[in-house]
């Protein structure tokens, strides 16, 4: 922090503040190492298309194209050209987003994926904040009392979080709080009846329904989001209490805290001000870092909560063999997945130096 | 005589000054296993993964039934009775399918340990020896595949592949290295300017023979707790793989698969997804406590 500003440019003014400047360069410094990361991603992604079992013309043409069609389509998917300039090709259609075609939905891929995308992250961001709002406290409370009975429940509700397979415990809370309690509403994002009342402006149902003034239907979006989120959170929970727990430890043995304390400050603010407060940037990488695997972690609670969402979206493409479907799914999952831990990466460089 | 010879092993075990290099080794073995022994959870973790072992080599001996054979006069059998855990949808008993699930699990687990540690170790050791271009160059690639969301690759992977067992293993594999890479060659680095590689180098010693000889097995406990607290993992995404109908394939008793053939009958026959599922929640808490376990004995450092 202490490094003299020399190569800011002549541009930086005086007005910007200097965290924001640093936050900048930091941005500046990790370009090449997203444009390489996204390479990568490509390379994979087209090697991944290349191995597919099927052919890539007849999956558009049919199979009783005639030969002709068949030879026009080959030549323009540039099957013909050498191995280099077919991934180049690729990597020059994905980067302004074109996918290909949907065979399934006879729709352009990016298309599907703007429309699936916004489901998925309505369902990690609020199984992201259940997960802060239990992980958080349960984390503390377990560092607070280390080695007594609230550390090891913690510990142990969130072990039981890492070891469960998430598409049966969605299951069985469809099953308890569905079908035996009838607490929540069932599979999919709406009721039939509730279908298509309200305008789409953000794509996220409960907002757009808000908007509407249409409280009813929020009322059963949100009794159809609260079980897939919960679900979600656990998980999330389970990663958040256990890194919250590990970091608060660390901070309420150091001398600061026995400071605080002999100054007589109450044990409330010794925790909760002093070393939470210390703690919230390592915090705020973790819980990117869970909201990102949440993203993942939707590919199965999708299937089994029948959410639209873009995990929905590759599995059902996957079943289907449509390859562009599932290709560019996978390349928009990764790229937002690179995306948000390289803002953590640069959120802790920027604000511990030592990380350097 | 027999407790006067065992207090004579115990001495000759947890003695300071040990006459050879096996019972100085033995010695250190039987103090991290007591410390391991005052850890109760990890005992359990313990005991669930020695039963998980213990259940695969003997399925023959004790499933009650066989997990392939179908029976279409006792199908959706409630637990109880005849059928312990009940019966699935072709009348086929879901204890012994569970059984000799356990089978497909260790296969799935033990495979792509192999495949993925050597590899891990290879790539970790290699970069932070050498370090450079090279380092660069095999970290970069590290990254990339760190990069991707696991399951999503896993996903993709099959895509191209075909689903299958052996496929999903494969895929599995592929996206499960780059940790490994990334804490050997962590390893590695604290190890290279040590003096006692320095020594080896001074007497000569070949690269190959400095990292295989040197650098490796002190990689090994980082890396034994490392696959404990991994092998949870691999068995979830096996799971998650065959649930959505792209790993084992049918009748093969693979527990996440039955998950998904039980998911029809949710409502009323619970049981047929349920049992399955309490199967890979309680060996995946079994490799997470024992992981705890070792980790806590084997690596302080990382408490």
């Amino acid at each position: 922090m202490s490094q003299s500003p020399q190569a800011t440019g002549t541009r930086a003014g005086g007005g910007i503040p200097p965290g924001l400047l640093l936050f900048g360069r930091g941005v500046l410094r990790v370009i090449p190492v997203i444009a390489i990361t996204i390479f990568g991603l490509l390379l994979v992604t087209f090697v991944i298309g290349r191995f597919m079992p099927q052919d890539p013309v007849l999956a558009i043409v049919g199979d009783r194209a005639t030969a002709e069609v068949y030879q026009r389509v080959y030549l323009e998917l540039g099957l013909d050209q050498p191995i280099w300039t077919q991934f180049w090709i690729y990597a020059k259609k994905a980067m302004v987003g074109d996918f290909g075609i949907s065979v399934l939905t006879t729709k352009p891929v990016i298309e599907d994926v703007g429309r699936y995308f916004p489901a998925t992250l309505e369902l990690a961001t609020s199984g992201t904040f259940i997960g802060v709002l239990f992980g958080v406290p349960a984390g503390v409370l377990a560092a607070v009392y280390q080695g007594r009975w609230p550390d090891y429940v913690v510990r142990f509700v969130g072990l039981l979080g890492y070891s469960a397979p998430v598409f049966w415990l969605s299951l069985m809370g469809l099953l308890i709080f569905y079908a035996n309690l009838g607490w929540v509403s069932g599979p999919g994002r709406l009721d039939v009846g509730y279908q298509d009342l309200v305008d789409e402006v953000t794509k996220v149902v409960i907002i757009d329904a808000i908007i509407a003034g249409e409280w009813e239907v929020a009322a059963n979006a949100f009794s159809h989001l609260i079980l897939p989120a919960t679900v979600l959170g656990y998980y999330s929970m389970a990663y958040i209490s256990r890194m919250t727990r590990s970091f608060m430890v660390e901070q309420l043995r150091s001398e600061y805290i026995t400071t605080a304390r002999v100054k007589g400050m109450s044990e409330a603010k010794v925790i909760w001000r002093h070393a939470l407060g210390n703690i919230a940037v390592p915090l705020i990488t973790v819980i990117a870092l869970s909201y990102a695997n949440l993203l993942e972690g939707s590919v199965l609670t999708e299937t089994v909560f029948a959410w639209p969402g873009l995990g929905q979206y590759i599995t059902s493409s996957l079943l289907n063999a449509d390859m562009n479907a599932v290709l560019g799914g996978t390349l928009v999952v990764g790229v937002t997945f690179i995306v948000i831990n390289i803002f953590c990466d640069i959120l802790y460089r920027l604000v511990d130096p030592r990380a350097k | 005589m027999s407790t006067t010879a065992s207090t004579g092993l115990k001495a000759w075990l947890l003695t300071s000054e040990p006459k050879s290099r096996g019972q100085a080794r033995l010695g250190q073995t039987y103090r991290r296993w007591l410390s391991f022994r005052r850890n109760p959870l990890a005992l359990l973790g313990l005991a669930i993964v020695v039963g998980l072992i213990l259940v695969a080599l003997f399925a023959d001996a004790i499933a009650p039934a066989s997990p392939i054979v179908q029976d279409l006069s006792h199908r959706l059998q409630a637990p109880g009775g005849q059928y312990l855990l009940g019966t699935d949808d072709l009348g086929r008993d879901i204890l012994s399918r569970l059984i000799y699930g356990s089978r497909i699990t260790l296969y799935i687990v033990g495979l792509v340990i192999i495949i993925v540690a050597p590899v891990g170790l290879a790539v970790g050791t290699i970069s932070g020896y050498f370090g450079g271009w090279i380092d660069t160059v095999l970290m970069r690639i590290t990254d990339i595949f760190m990069a991707f969301p696991r399951l999503i690759l896993a996903l993709a992977f099959v895509a191209a592949l075909g689903p299958g067992l052996e496929n999903a293993v494969v895929a599995i594999a592929i996206t499960s290295w780059p940790p490994y890479a990334r804490m050997a060659r962590a390893e590695t680095i604290t190890l290279r300017n040590s003096d006692f590689i320095a020594a080896a180098r001074l007497l000569g010693a070949s690269r190959t023979r400095i990292i295989l000889g040197h650098i490796v097995p002190l990689c090994m406990s980082s890396l034994i707790v490392r696959v404990t607290l991994d092998m949870a993992g691999i068995i979830l995404t096996a799971a998650g793989l065959g649930f959505l109908g792209l790993g084992a394939q049918p009748p093969n008793p693979e527990w996440g698969a039955m998950i998904a053939g039980g998911r029809k009958f949710i409502i009323d026959q619970w049981w047929v997804a349920a049992m399955p599922g309490l199967a890979i929640l309680t060996v995946s808490l079994g490799f997470n406590l024992l992981g705890d376990g070792l980790r806590d004995v084997l690596d302080p450092k990382q408490k």
